[in-house]
């Protein structure tokens, strides 16, 4: 099998190939990082290469796979389920001896003490990991040009953005440079840049993988989860790191279930399952500023699931509106109690500059860049005596109407929401930087669901303009089990379409040694502003 | 809802640690006010009657077990330090005289 050939299987074609002795996890390892090093002057989803380790670890498989090979099928079907895998893991996961930057120039040259737990989860599902994937820094943005090392190009039109903060780790998974990644998503962050990619992003329901290690934005919303190039492959991501985790207190107990075995492989049997759901179309996520190519190809996936049996009923949810503003208070008062750690004194970044209080100044002034500054101040005057109540605790209780608008779709009896994940596709590289309010419309249909602590995930429904839509599904709480199976049966059911055999449309033009950076393409776009 | 001033613009950067220059400070007071102008809607929402909601799940008092457990050694806490000394992390004086 060729290099590039290997690169195009899902993640369990890879595991059922290495078990089967067709090719090695090493081969498999060196032709996703072969091509992952040539394309990232291009792509630019990269900021950390840790080719050497991650040799070692897919030549620890490849021994593990030749000992379970000589004993026999009882002994290969005991083999950790990613064994071999690659597996990229977003800048703000820390692991042991190597870098974590979260996207900051606060955290240069930061390396990590110990592994989180969902690097320890990844290792132990046998994963290989190649490097970590760029990001907004502290994952604040939509769009990924807040990474202090530059922004990350789109597979699918290189002067645009690939969505954000999980840019990198989507992009990454969209060219090819691995089958499967991890994100965090505060307000959309796997979500959206899954949707703008074209590419399958889950963010599970707030408590269902443990934090332990991740580098904190805010954490009353802050959730871990998979990116893969269809659905059954992000689930079994999400098997492997799911669960009860004691160094995250609001990590949850429930019993996590087998994902894949209810997410059949066969169409018909997948495309079944949404015979006689009720799937709720909130009226309120189809709104004036929505691209018509984007609200086109959710009506159109909707169509297709009722075609296929499921009931579609109008529901609503009357707070939309107050999602963004409600977000928009409480995730940088939360940011702004985090990240007062980043002090130069333990680690990181450090600026002298007189007294402790000049020191402060300096690192955290010269530290962190220009939408983290932002956020700090929103959260820090959110918090000040005077306004606390008018702000921070006003949004607060919004969140409780927020949250009562899901419940109250759930009492009725609906499954499920469908609804768009972003209201448009991939902008360019700078067209919302001078504006962040216009940045911050880009999560308006994800930020209720971090709000809400819901299940979300984001699958493919499609091109517009020739670029991808992202379809939402979401859940009730502990859910990942049922929005799965409608994102599998969707894919069932639309296996046949066109647009499911297009390709990211400037894969080819990542291969040029000579191509445009992402921050190249920005400062031509900036210029030309 | 007020709107910010410079001052306040320089009050909340100091509340925050944040040693701003002047452009930026500058340049944060109109994009905060623009921030805050979208917080107004807010306002429309009768929310007296309405509790807080601090976190979504129904999870409490999660405690663990009062055991001593792993734990990193004074040599790997300190690796990243600017700058230590023996197995102390090195501030300026902060009390005059304690010197």
């Amino acid at each position: 099998m060729t290099a590039s050939a290997l690169t195009r299987l899902h993640a369990r074609e890879m595991a059922a190939g290495l078990r089967g002795g067709r090719f090695t996890a090493r081969e498999l390892l060196d032709a996703h990082l072969e091509l992952a090093h040539a394309q990232n002057r291009a792509l630019h989803a990269w900021v950390f290469f840790d080719d050497e380790r991650a040799r070692a670890a897919a030549d620890a498989a490849d021994a593990r796979l030749l000992a379970a090979r000589r004993e026999g099928t009882a002994a290969l079907a005991a083999l950790p389920p990613l064994l071999g895998i690659p597996v990229a893991l977003k800048d703000l996961v820390v692991t042991r001896g190597r870098p974590s930057t979260a996207g900051s120039r606060i955290l240069r040259g930061f390396v990590g003490p110990y592994d989180a737990h969902i690097a320890e989860r990844v290792a132990a599902a046998g994963a290989v990991v190649p490097g970590k994937t760029n990001m907004d820094e502290f994952a604040m943005g939509s769009s990924t040009e807040h990474s202090a090392w530059g922004p990350t190009g789109n597979p699918w039109a290189l002067d645009r953005v690939p969505g954000g903060s999980s840019g990198g780790s989507a992009a990454a998974v969209a060219a090819y440079h691995v089958p499967l990644s991890i994100g965090t998503d505060t307000g959309g962050s796997i979500r959206q840049p899954a949707a703008l990619c074209g590419v399958v992003g889950l963010k599970p329901t707030y408590g269902r993988v443990s934090r332990y290690g991740i580098v904190a934005f805010a954490s009353s919303l802050d959730q871990i989860g998979p990116f893969g190039r269809d659905v059954r492959d992000a689930a079994a991501l999400l098997q492997a790191v799911a669960g009860r985790d004691e160094r995250d207190s609001t990590s949850s107990p429930s019993p996590v279930p087998d994902y894949l075995a209810s997410l059949p492989a066969d169409d018909d049997a997948a495309a079944g399952y949404v015979r006689g759901l009720r799937l709720g179309l909130p009226r309120e996520y189809f709104i004036a500023g929505m691209e018509p190519g984007v609200e086109a190809r959710v009506r159109e996936a909707a169509a297709v699931l009722a075609a296929a049996g499921a009931e579609i009923v109008d529901v609503s949810l009357p707070h939309t509106d107050y999602g963004l503003a409600t977000y928009y208070i409480i995730a940088p008062a939360e940011a702004s109690a985090n990240l007062a750690r980043y002090d130069g004194i333990r680690f990181g970044h450090s600026v002298r500059d007189g007294d402790v209080l000049g020191n402060y100044l300096a690192t955290r002034g010269s530290g962190f860049g220009a939408e983290v500054k932002r956020r700090i101040m929103l959260g820090t005057y959110a918090l000040s005596a005077g306004y606390y109540d008018a702000y921070y605790v006003k949004a607060q209780k919004v969140r409780t109407l927020i949250k009562g608008d899901f419940d109250a779709v759930w009492d009725s009896g609906v499954d499920a929401i469908v609804a768009p994940t972003s209201p448009t596709v991939a902008f360019g590289l700078g067209a919302r930087l001078s504006d962040p309010v216009a940045m911050y419309l880009s999560d308006v249909f994800t930020v209720p669901v971090n709000v809400a602590g819901l299940p979300g995930l984001s699958v493919p429904c499609g091109l517009s303009d020739g670029l991808p839509v992202g379809l939402q599904l979401i859940g009730r709480p502990w859910d990942e089990e049922r929005v799965l199976r409608i994102g599998r049966a969707y894919e069932a059911i639309t296996a046949d379409a066109g647009w499911r055999r297009m390709e990211p449309a400037d894969l080819a033009a990542l291969d040029d040694p000579a191509a445009p950076t992402p921050s190249d393409r920005l400062n031509a776009a900036r210029s030309a502003a | 809802m007020p709107s910010l001033s410079r001052a306040d613009v320089e009050h909340v950067a100091h509340l925050a640690r944040l040693g701003l220059r002047d452009d930026e400070l500058t340049e944060l007071e109109g994009q905060l006010n623009h921030i805050l102008d979208q917080y107004r809607v807010l306002a429309e929402l009768d929310t007296e009657a309405i509790p807080p909601t601090a976190q979504t799940i129904e999870l409490e008092n999660i405690l663990r077990d009062d055991v001593p457990g792993p734990c990193l050694t004074p040599a790997e806490a300190l690796a990243g330090a600017p700058e230590r000394s023996g197995d102390h992390f090195v501030v300026p004086v902060v009390v005059e005289g304690a010197d």
